[in-house]
């Protein structure tokens, strides 16, 4: 396909009440979202606000709505995104609140990830000490495999933009929060499955995801959040039938 | 709504479920009412049974036909998602479950036309 001399970019300027301002942007090979954001915010337009870090996909902070679906911008590249015509309409995340321009609050997204006791708490020093020996997690173990298919998230926030459920119920713990609760459950050296198990039950909880997968389909590192809230469903349900809980 | 970010199968694949979920709801109570009339008067059942013959209720009942089977396959493709912990082949699942309908829905007629 021929590409076009310039790219007409339409990009999202101001709060929740903006609207999207025009730019003509170069062309170039190898371009990325990222590099047109960057390439607006340092020729043409420097009050332009958005966010990024490492542009390598590593930090998970450059995500950003690209043509109505959530991405990450430093590794979508233009050609693969752009409409016939040069078009490229850039967005804030959707499900969270927009600071200005391109830049989302993820705050609500890492509260829910507290919420979903995301964080590990090792079941050999509740008190912080430092335990005595190495835990011995056999890396073929089914806990740890199931741990290690969610463990590389970024935190982007591609998948809670892209859920329904989040958009339907504010309260929704969403995707990624989930899925890293899924790892903690199935880390053996955790000490809080219980109460994380407790945290993730409620409405707002796994029970609440329609497996739409938009999750899994989006998320820039391959992961499946989806299969992480069936396995929190699956556990719950066994754990709830024999009396476990 | 914006299609854009909920064009992909496993997405299809919900809204087909919620959606033959809800006519098949919306069904039920002529189903009872004919169910009903087996009752009350044999005469009343011939006659509707009858009016049922006419090509047009055939189509209807096809698409009822097809209805159920997606719902029934759509909801063991739910199934085998949370309980047997699924995590390749997605997709698959939501073209069989859609072969399923299509292919019940191909067998009434059949046995119709």
């Amino acid at each position: 396909m021929a590409e076009p001399a310039s790219l007409k970019v339409s990009v999202w300027r101001g709060g929740a009440d903006g609207a999207l301002a025009r730019f003509e942007v170069p062309a170039r090979e190898n371009q990325t979202v990222l590099d047109v954001v960057t390439h607006i915010q340092r020729e043409l337009d420097p009050s332009l606000a958005y966010r990024f870090a490492c542009r390598v996909g590593m930090c998970g902070s450059c995500a950003m709505t690209v043509n109505g679906r959530a991405r990450w911008t430093c590794r979508t590249h233009v050609r693969k995104v752009v409409g016939p015509d040069g078009a490229l309409e850039l967005r804030p995340l959707a499900n969270l609140p927009v600071i200005r321009d391109l830049a989302a609050d993820l705050t609500p997204f890492f509260e829910k990830w507290r919420r979903a006791r995301g964080r590990f708490e090792p079941r050999e020093a509740p008190d912080g000490a430092v335990p005595e020996d190495f835990a011995v997690v056999p890396p073929a173990s089914r806990a740890r495999r199931e741990a290690d298919a969610g463990i590389e998230c970024i935190g982007c926030g591609v998948c809670y933009a892209s859920c329904d459920v989040v958009a339907w119920n504010p309260d929704y713990l969403g995707p990624a929060a989930l899925n890293r609760a899924w790892t903690l459950v199935n880390d053996v050296r955790d000490g809080a499955r219980a109460e994380r198990l407790d945290a993730v039950a409620g409405d707002a909880g796994c029970h609440s995801c329609h497996s739409t997968q938009s999750c899994t389909e989006r998320c820039p590192k391959g992961l499946d959040p989806s299969s992480a809230i069936a396995g929190l469903k699956r556990t719950l349900f066994w754990d709830t039938l024999f009396g476990r809980r | 709504m914006d299609l854009r970010p909920r064009s992909h199968p496993t997405y299809l694949a919900f809204v087909v479920h919620r959606v033959s979920g809800l006519l098949l709801a919306l069904f039920l109570p002529l189903h009872f009412w004919v169910l009903g009339t087996a009752i009350t008067g044999e005469a009343r059942l011939e006659g509707f049974l009858r009016w049922a013959d006419n090509p047009l209720v055939k189509a209807a009942e096809t698409v009822l036909v097809v209805l159920l089977a997606a719902h029934l396959a759509g909801g063991l493709r739910v199934l085998a998602l949370e309980f047997l912990g699924w995590r390749s082949r997605q997709k698959d699942l939501v073209a069989a479950s859609a072969g399923i309908a299509l292919l019940a829905g191909l067998a009434f007629l059949l046995n119709v036309v």
